[in-house]
């Protein structure tokens, strides 16, 4: 390694008069070490008290609803004002049932739209940004990944609901529903479109909001594929769809994968936009992709207040199990995402180098 | 890589692929910037033609008036934001980068806590807040105030803020080490008079995206922050703190026009502040790199 220049900072260290006493940096190196170790622990406790606490407060609820609470449809918060019953132990108000099923469904189902959308736009863009476009163009361009990252999901919730949910329902759902054919698959695009807000209209919004997830990962793992496979996939007359094709995607295909799983997790857990755009309908699973429906996340955030006004902590347990639920699968998504990025990156180090 | 195959794709149709995906990879391009300007366009034109000076300065009547106890709440976040996280994740990224001893098997010892951020960086912001309420707003009798959403979004935003501090510090070449340890110097003198200070705009423009993105967040405010249409008192605990992203959350689809006005105004400070720290990080960035390349 070439040795480079003195740091700037490195002039006035040598004169600077504190940098004298072996015990003062001993003291110091201790702090460091202890305030560090203190700062890696915090994070820990924290994730730590988030689970247990869910868990504990799911506890009731689960002791109610079971394992069937994630495969049943109803969501009855039952007569909060009249009697209460007790089932299992837990006293709950009368008639009270709780099912997770159409918004698991809902979440799983708005997830995979999402990741339909949002990877092909991501390569896409990835490359137009890197082996596309010239640097002077690209640079600026590429901001715009950085503002649809930033932009807060209320404001795109916002827009989704007011802006391009009637467009799509007015312009292109019907179009688009009136024309396909009633086979398997493609009879969930028939139908009534309703008015915007729907399944279709909150996968897409929140494919657009993972974008930027899988886009500037794909993009920086592209920086990081050498030139020289690819000039001389081109030297052997390669067109250079080819050498996307056949080169540079295999080159980093399990950072991509890493990378879309990542997004997947962001499409889980996203909240407020879906909470607009969604129809926030409970317990019913939409009947074709234009139908209303609702996420976990969306129920949890529509849902609290009102659940709060139960005077027998069931309703609010219940948001827990749900909660919990979104975690667990949050949790294993990202754990999974961790590895297969972790493996990418083992992969990569040593040829980025070279 | 493939082999080729025996009967090889006629030259036009190799050509027609060319194009497709040239047109592709323009077509995808054209999918994110055009929606990044139909939301930033949509918001300034609902919200400029309107826009009154004194939305700055007035307090809010919830669905009319101003915003001024938002862009404070909203400020007075970010900024205990800036001290919990920012302190913990800084520390948390230096610890991961720097200071945590290598174990035997060749595997640092803050493996757990880079699990955990991993983990927490994908953690749905509903569920946080949720805890937040049910924990700190109900259980410990907080209630809505400021020192719950403070936690629950540091809580959020640590990861980002302990990755870009990692990877900031992963830049640093070497020898800058070596040379600080050459020179005598302890590793806390090292890192602080050498490695940290190298490393520092990549630290700051890290702490500027977490900020951005916690100012921009409503699921975990919502339960823990509460709502309030005055402006945030100093007592962290027992007061409700008004914040930006409330008022776009409800008034969006109040039936009065004047609701309309302050969600849409509320989004437009939004991006203005959002797109501020994204423009400073940036500035940040491209005169560092400036410097690195002078210096080489």
């Amino acid at each position: 390694m070439t040795v480079p220049s003195t740091p700037r900072s490195a002039t006035p260290v040598a004169r600077d008069p504190r940098a004298t006493g072996v015990r003062r940096h001993r003291r110091e190196d201790r702090a460091w070490r202890i305030g560090g170790r203190l700062a890696t622990i915090l994070p820990i406790v924290g994730f730590a008290f988030v689970m247990i606490v869910l868990a504990v407060k799911a506890w009731p609820a689960f002791r109610v609803s079971g394992l069937g609470f994630i495969t049943h449809s109803a969501w009855q918060p039952g007569n909060t004002y009249g009697g209460t019953q007790r089932v299992h132990g837990v006293l709950i108000p009368q008639g009270a049932t709780y099912g997770a099923w159409p918004m698991l469904l809902g979440t799983l189902q708005t997830s995979a739209i999402a990741l339909l959308v949002a990877l092909p736009i991501s390569i896409g863009t990835a490359f137009a940004l890197t082996e596309r476009l010239p640097k002077w163009l690209s640079a600026p361009l590429g901001f715009f990944v950085e503002i649809l990252a930033g932009v807060p999901s209320v404001i795109i919730g916002l827009w989704g609901v007011l802006v391009l949910g009637p467009f799509l329902s007015r312009d292109v759902y019907p179009i688009v529903a009136n024309h396909l054919p009633n086979v398997p698959v493609l009879r969930y695009f028939r139908g009534s479109v309703g008015y915007g807000e729907g399944l279709l209209t909150s996968g897409l919004v929140l494919g657009l909001m993972i974008v930027p997830v899988i886009a500037s990962t794909t993009r920086d793992l592209f920086l990081q594929v050498p030139p020289l496979p690819k000039e001389g996939a081109l030297a052997l007359g390669m067109t250079d769809a080819e050498v996307a094709r056949r080169v540079t995607i295999p080159w980093v295909r399990s950072g991509i994968i890493g990378a879309t799983v990542l997004g997947l997790g962001r499409a889980l857990g996203e909240t407020i936009a879906v909470a607009m755009v969604s129809g926030s309908v409970l317990g019913t699973v939409a009947p074709n992709v234009y139908g209303t429906m609702t996420t976990i996340a969306a129920t949890i955030v529509t849902q609290l207040d009102s659940a709060a006004t139960d005077g027998t902590g069931f309703a609010v347990a219940t948001l827990a199990e749900a909660g919990l639920v979104l975690a667990i699968i949050s949790v294993v998504v990202n754990l999974l995402a961790r590895t297969i990025v972790r493996r990418a990156g083992r992969m990569a180090a040593p040829v980025g180098r070279a | 890589m493939s082999v080729v195959p025996a009967s090889y794709p006629s030259t036009r149709w190799r050509r027609a692929k060319v194009g497709l995906f040239r047109a592709f990879t323009i077509l995808a391009l054209a999918f994110v910037i055009g929606p990044a300007l139909w939301i930033i366009g949509g918001v300034v034109v609902k919200a400029v033609p309107g826009w009154r000076w004194n939305v700055l300065t007035t307090l809010s009547q919830g669905t009319s008036g101003g915003l001024e106890n938002a862009i404070v709440g909203t400020l007075l976040l970010m900024l205990g934001v800036t001290v919990v996280a920012g302190s913990i994740g800084i520390l948390t990224g230096i610890y991961l980068a720097e200071i945590a001893p290598p174990t035997r098997r060749g595997r640092s010892s803050g493996a757990v806590v880079r699990v955990v951020i991993d983990v927490l960086s994908g953690f749905p912001s509903i569920v946080l807040g949720y805890v937040g309420y049910v924990a700190l707003v109900v259980g410990l009798h907080w209630g809505y105030s400021f020192l719950p959403a403070v936690l629950i979004l540091s809580l959020m935003v640590i990861p980002y803020i302990a990755k870009a501090t990692e990877s900031a510090l992963h830049q640093v070449p070497t020898s800058y080490r070596e040379g600080a340890e050459a020179l005598g110097m302890s590793l806390g003198y090292g890192l602080r008079k050498v490695v940290v200070r190298s490393a520092l705009p990549g630290i700051v423009t890290g702490l500027l995206l977490a900020l951005a993105i916690a100012g921009g967040e409503t699921a975990p405010l919502l339960y823990t922050a509460g709502a309030s249409n005055t402006l945030p008192s100093i007592a962290p605990l027992h007061h409700p703190v008004a914040y930006l992203t409330y008022y776009v959350w409800t008034d969006w689809n109040q039936p009065m026009a004047s609701a309309h006005v302050v969600s849409y105004d509320a989004s437009l400070i939004l991006i203005v502040m959002v797109l501020t720290l994204l423009v400073v990080s940036r500035v940040i960035v491209a005169r560092t790199q400036r410097h690195s390349e002078s210096a080489r």
